[in-house]
């Protein structure tokens, strides 16, 4: 997998010394190039897997509260 | 009426601080050990960063200024003071504007205290415009102030009122201690630039107008049961 | 409310799976090439915590003023969805600037004021959790100065010379992008009121336990 050590590179890698202005990416050198796929693929994830859990959390919570009613709605008529 | 009745609030806060000055002693021994801490964390070979006086000023306003209002409103907890002033026939926007001015006056005093403070113990040449220093410092109290009085009124009959000031008043203030720092920064870089200054000054005015006609707007809904 | 649930999920679901296509066939952008490609969930995340927080910030007014309890739900749910696109902004913006500025963080107004933005609404879902009974109103008033931030948040980028771009980016992009990016933009507003939905229906079942429990608790 040569996504994971080119990742951690990226981690690792440090801004090019002395740069005081903004270079656009396609002027930079291609060896300090960072390899986009990766991120790119990171942050659409992230945005699904964030929506998903929070859903779920909701569903998880759903449960627990027709399972609360459900019981109430047991209790109220036996009186 | 509505005057009267914040002059009232003033005065009777000021009467009971007075008589034992607990909390603006309190408040400016803090504020001082506040530019120690920061000012040991950031000294270097016997110096502090160029742009550290702006910062170090106003972290120690924000932070003093918090513990204050957590210990001017445990008084009205204690004594259950605040219910009295509620049920009193009085505007309830008039009672925040008394606190509000209570709480001004305590930073002032603070604030007279820290600056010739800092302008010593970092050779920074704050009075080289006292009128915009003023500016910017009333500026940036009054947003601070006036967002703290209001979430600090709101949390004495809360639990976990200690911890939760902070947690929400500093998220909503951080832009005014911004307008803060950057608007001294300007006053302190070596050529002095007044009109960065005054741009800053302009920006804490339009914070200052929207949360102090907010906090208005929501103290009395907030302090109704 | 609750009627509208499957067909907006199925029109988000529809949505979703159309749009990486449109993502795809979307040209280049000159200067960044691929990576500008998370621009189209950057943007859309922030444009879905936008609403929910305009949902909160409107019902937190309706709250504090009027005491609806319904309106408390939504204030809530608002600020709970705020919270989720919120992340999701301030984690593909730092990946994408990873690539494209070099640096994960940069203290700029836009990205600074962003972060507080998120963080008040965090403090909001934090004071109605450890607040004690009448949370509700602190939290209402919370909502209602993070509604009162959020247009400084947007407008900053275009008072302030920053790092990040500014909003005249978006009307003046050409069609071949802008219609992925419109694309992209309503599927994120629907799935944010989608889960507002969702939110709130929670709630809103959670208020009928609570009064069934009050009613069973005062029968002899």
């Amino acid at each position: 997998m040569m996504l994971i050590p080119q990742l951690l590179l990226s981690l690792v890698l440090q801004p090019p010394p002395g740069q005081s202005e903004f270079v656009p990416v396609n002027e930079l050198p291609v060896a300090e190039r960072l390899p986009a796929a990766p991120f790119l693929i990171c942050a659409y994830a992230f945005v699904w897997v964030a929506v998903m859990f929070y859903l779920w959390t909701i569903w998880r919570r759903l449960n627990k509260v027709e399972a609360d009613l459900d019981a109430l709605a047991r209790k109220t008529p036996q009186r | 009426m509505f005057v009267r009745t914040a002059w009232l609030v003033l005065r009777k806060d000021f009467a009971i601080e007075v008589k034992s000055l607990e909390v603006l002693t309190t408040t400016l021994f803090f504020a001082i050990s506040c530019v120690l801490i920061f000012a040991f964390a950031f000294v270097k070979n016997g110096q502090a960063p160029e742009d550290a006086a702006a910062g170090i000023l106003w972290i120690a306003i924000a932070f003093s200024g918090t513990l204050a209002l957590g210990r001017t409103f445990e008084r009205e907890r204690y004594s259950e003071t605040l219910r009295a002033l509620l049920l009193a026939p009085a505007p309830r926007p008039a009672l925040y504007v008394g606190k509000l001015l209570g709480m001004l006056a305590l930073l002032a005093v603070a604030e007279l205290l820290l600056v010739p403070l800092i302008a010593f113990l970092f050779q920074a040449a704050l009075f080289s415009r006292p009128l915009l220093l003023a500016a910017i410092l009333a500026g940036g109290t009054v947003g601070f102030s006036a967002v703290g009085t209001l979430f600090a009124a709101m949390l004495v009959r809360a639990r976990s009122r200690d911890v939760l000031l902070p947690i929400l008043l500093y998220p909503i203030t951080i832009p005014v201690i911004i307008g803060g720092v950057r608007g001294t920064a300007a006053l302190l870089a070596s050529p002095v630039d007044e009109p960065g200054a005054i741009m800053w000054i302009g920006i804490l005015a339009a914070f200052d107008v929207v949360f102090v006609t907010l906090s208005l707007w929501t103290f009395e809904p907030l302090m109704t049961e | 409310m609750k009627k509208a649930f499957i067909p907006l999920l199925s029109v988000v679901a529809v949505m979703f799976v159309v749009a990486p296509f449109l993502i795809a066939n979307a040209p280049y952008e000159s200067t960044m090439g691929l990576i500008q490609k998370i621009f189209y969930y950057h943007v859309p995340s922030w444009f879905a915590m936008y609403l929910a927080i305009g949902v909160s910030g409107v019902a937190s007014a309706i709250y504090l003023f009027k005491g609806t309890p319904i309106a408390d739900a939504y204030a809530n749910a608002g600020a709970e969805v705020a919270v989720v696109f919120g992340l999701c902004g301030l984690i593909t913006g730092p990946l994408w600037g990873r690539v494209a500025w070099g640096v994960w963080w940069q203290w700029d107004v836009r990205l600074t004021t962003a972060l507080l933005l998120e963080l008040i609404f965090v403090a909001y879902l934090m004071v109605r959790r450890y607040g004690g009974p009448g949370a509700e109103k602190l939290a209402a008033a919370t909502a209602l100065f993070g509604t009162a931030t959020a247009p400084f948040v947007y407008k900053s980028v275009d008072i302030w010379r920053t790092v990040h771009p500014q909003t005249s980016v978006i009307p003046t992009l050409k069609p071949s992008m802008g219609g992925p990016f419109a694309f992209s933009a309503l599927a994120f507003l629907l799935l944010s009121t989608l889960l507002l939905t969702a939110r709130v229906h929670l709630a809103k079942r959670q208020m009928m336990v609570d009064q069934l429990y009050l009613a069973h608790e005062d029968q002899p």
